[in-house]
């Protein structure tokens, strides 16, 4: 990185650290870090949506929706998430290659399974083995993506699906009483007030699905955990210009105060969001933002 | 640069006309951890003796090959559901594996797996014996009355033994030669030397016989001019084992 | 081989007794579900001692947080949120080199980077942090007029607590803490995945149905017997739990007793 990074061995503490600290694979390590970042950012609104959908087909009046739901919520939840993660993945990669082999290949005559080896179709391969490398991380990611969502997902659905119910029962008689059809009456009642009763559930889900993300680790993907281990290891001179001993403490200390922050910054954050949010409800919170105005 | 990028280009087209099967790359998988087969540089790229040897092997085969890294323990099972096409991993050829998955010709030929201790002492025949999870040495201690400690890295065995958790690590002398020799007398070469599995191969899904040969067309003209040798001494030094 | 000659072989090895060798080939369901069922052994002790051990630190920071004295409240916040802030995953691998540097100072430090005990510690503080916030909620929220009545008989101190704060902490924070215990009987599953090694190929439940899904390249089979034995043990938490919740508030009418509401908590 530095121009007098060419010599490590004559540097002095400091600059060695600074050339270190700089290599390559250390710029990996630093993109691992946006990579835990970026899960978070879209498995949120995806196990978000999750959630939604699983607690609307739960409150189905129709039974068989509401027993996919309510199946969906129990089971998930009653088993640890890391068996989850350690199966899921697989699953849905072969689940997903198998639909499309049953599409796109008709006339395919071998069977899929042949002893050990999980075969469809080139065509049906995901992603085509044609791919360039940079899709097949994405593909990667997205299976983590889905498989992250999944498990929160459900976890989510139990929280709005509580929340649907904590909606004061006179405001949706009210909004019956004004001639508001089930639908319009779900939508543009029960949505936008149960967010408030939702909130201090969902936000505790987000501190967990952030503690979650080291588990990305066991899906193959190359996160925090995987470089941490990676580059904290004892280095022998000849394989690098860097040797060391065995770091691996100072590389998870690290870890450490990085989601120490995350969740930190969260609860700030989302404090003050459930202000906004509590304002003009009737629930306390919401009184006495009313009282401490009006005083 | 251009000169390079266009070579590239017509390797790959020649890949792709060669090619019906769907390999017009030919992924590489690699676990990165074990030096001086494969490791992680300081730019963050694979590299190493397989590196090295795959590259070859893949011009010589006229296939355009890409480098994956890969956990070990998951290294098979991936290889088998189509997430990369080999595996160069200094894996050992075994019977136990060979009913999974399918092995070129060794590019490594059947060397000698040893211990290492702290100390000339050190208890390898009853005591504590680190060794990498899913590796013939581990199967092969947990067949021994030695304890057997395993770790999930090769990294992790040897350190181990460096913080007193095991009494020695017993591992592929050849990963265990240059750290001997960095380590400054903190680890020592004790007990017999075992031979172990039937050299390094590269592996290879069981169907996929039509790449299997290429590849080992292209090990035995590798063998037969000498540039294997010139390999395995440039990164093993002059005392291994050569074809 | 049998099954019943599986179970003799196997139903102990987690803990070392019986076959010292794993199955290597030809791999029976009836192995696998001994096995797994071994492994469950570890997660049931980390878990339960976990539990035992954790409660008491718990109860003391919940005491140490709502203390008027900064002296002790600081020092309790801090330790709830280092614990509750960061992924017990990465403090198991963190605990674990802290561990190996420490003993290579002090011998004392030996047998702390086995997992029975180094894992052990770590699951102690983690829950002791959890369960600390959810009885500090419960102290926050005893009705005044309890401890008011308290004093009008002539309680103070020690007797106070123990006759009426705690119970009544107890009482209000039960179905929190029955998630907390859940929760935790889930994360036993991290130890053997992070920094501690297995040793003689004695781990737990996910160790074994991660062998399995190794060797048979078939993860169909083992991890749903994981999450059989899983909703199995969840189901005996709440049953054991919701036993202790009717014993808390057998003094209460019928009608104003608490209901133990389910929410099994996810990875931390």
């Amino acid at each position: 990185m530095f121009s007098y990074c060419t010599d490590p061995d004559a540097l002095d503490r400091l600059r060695w650290l600074s050339c270190y600290l700089t290599t390559g694979v250390h710029f990996s390590f630093y993109l691992s870090f946006l990579k835990v970042i970026g899960i978070l950012a879209v498995t949120a609104p995806v196990a978000l949506a999750f959630g939604f959908f699983g607690a609307m087909s739960a409150r189905s009046s129709i039974a068989p929706v509401s027993w996919l739901g309510k199946g969906y919520i129990a089971v998930v939840r009653g088993v640890p998430d890391i068996a989850f993660f350690l199966f899921f993945v697989i699953a849905l990669d072969q689940g997903f290659e198998w639909l499309r082999h049953q599409a796109l290949c008709p006339d395919w005559t071998d069977p899929i399974r042949q002893g050990n080896d999980f075969l469809v179709c080139p065509q049906a391969k995901l992603p085509l083995g044609t791919a360039p490398q940079a899709v097949h991380q994405t593909y990667a990611f997205g299976l983590a993506v889905v498989t992250f969502a999944l498990v929160f997902g459900a976890f989510a659905a139990n929280v709005i699906f509580g929340a649907m119910r904590a909606v004061p029962k006179a405001q949706l008689e009210t909004a019956e009483a004004y001639g508001m059809s089930p639908r319009q009456t779900f939508w543009r009642i029960l949505v936008p007030q149960m967010w408030v009763y939702a909130l201090p559930g969902l936000s505790n889900l987000w501190q967990v699905l952030i503690k979650a993300t080291p588990l990305l680790f066991l899906l193959g993907i190359e996160d925090v955990v995987y470089w941490a281990r990676e580059l904290g290891g004892t280095k022998t001179a000849r394989f690098t210009a860097y040797p060391h001993g065995d770091w691996r403490m100072w590389y998870f200390l690290a870890l450490l105060v990085f989601y120490l922050f995350m969740t930190w910054g969260s609860e700030k954050i989302l404090s003050r969001l459930m202000t906004r949010l509590t304002r003009g409800q009737a629930t306390t919170g919401g009184e006495a933002q009313r009282r401490g105005a009006a005083a | 640069m251009k000169s390079i990028l266009l070579s590239t280009v017509a390797v790959a087209m020649t890949a792709t006309l060669a090619l019906a099967d769907g390999h017009s790359v030919v992924r590489m998988g690699t676990e990165g951890a074990y030096p001086p087969y494969n490791f992680i540089n300081d730019a963050g790229d694979v590299d190493g003796f397989e590196r090295e040897l795959g590259d070859e092997l893949c011009v010589r085969a006229e296939l355009t090959c890409e480098w994956v890294k890969n956990d070990w323990d998951s290294i098979i099972p991936n290889l088998v559901s189509s997430n990369y096409d080999t595996i160069m991993a200094g894996m050992s050829i075994t019977d136990e594996r060979d009913e999974v998955i399918d092995f070129t010709q060794d590019y490594f030929p059947p060397t000698a797996s040893a211990y290492v201790g702290a100390s000339d002492g050190a208890d390898w025949e009853n005591g504590v014996v680190a060794a990498q999870t899913a590796t013939i040495q581990a199967g092969h201690i947990a067949e021994g009355s030695a304890t057997l400690v395993e770790f999930a890295t090769p990294e992790e065995t040897v350190a181990a033994v460096r913080n007193g958790e095991a009494d020695a690590v017993f591992a592929d002398a050849d990963y265990l030669a240059p750290l001997v020799e960095a380590s400054g007398g903190d680890l020592v070469f004790i007990g017999p030397d075992v031979p172990l599995g039937g050299g390094v191969g590269m592996g290879l899904r069981e169907s996929d016989t039509e790449l299997k040969e290429k590849f080992d067309a292209a090990i035995t003209s590798m063998k037969e001019d000498g540039t294997l040798n010139t390999l395995l001494v440039k990164w093993f030094g002059e005392g291994t084992a050569q074809y | 081989m049998s099954c019943v000659q599986t179970i003799q072989d196997y139903a102990l090895r987690s803990i070392g007794i019986g076959e010292r060798l794993l199955p290597r080939s030809d791999f029976t369901v009836c192995e696998q579900v001994v096995l797994i069922g071994s492994g469950m052994i570890w997660n049931v002790y980390f878990g339960f001692m976990a539990l035992a051990t954790g409660f008491f630190l718990a109860t003391a920071v919940a005491l140490g947080k709502g203390s008027a004295n900064p002296w002790l409240r600081k020092p309790a916040e801090l330790y709830v949120f280092l614990f509750r802030g960061s992924p017990l995953f990465i403090q198991f691998f963190f605990a674990y080199f802290v561990f190996l540097n420490l003993k290579r100072v002090y011998p004392f430090f030996d047998p702390f980077t086995a997992a029975w005990l180094g894992a052990l510690i770590v699951l102690f503080l983690n829950t002791g942090a959890y369960s600390a916030q959810i009885f500090h909620g419960a102290l926050q929220s005893i009705p005044k007029g309890e401890v008011e009545a308290a004093d009008a008989y002539g309680l103070s101190g020690w007797s106070r607590f123990r006759r009426i704060i705690w119970p009544t902490m107890l009482r209000l924070a039960w179905p929190a803490y029955t998630n907390e215990a859940i929760f935790l009987f889930h994360a036993t599953t991290l130890v053997y995945f992070s920094g501690f090694p297995a040793w003689q190929q004695r781990g737990d439940a996910l160790y074994y149905a991660s062998y399995f899904a190794d060797k048979t390249f078939n993860p169909f089979v083992p991890y749903p017997i994981l999450a059989g034995y899983f909703i199995l043990l969840t189901l005996v938490i709440i049953g054991g739990f919701g036993l202790v919740n009717r014993r808390l508030n057998r003094h209460l009418p019928a009608n104003a007793r608490s209901k133990m509401k389910l929410r099994p908590n996810l990875i931390r």
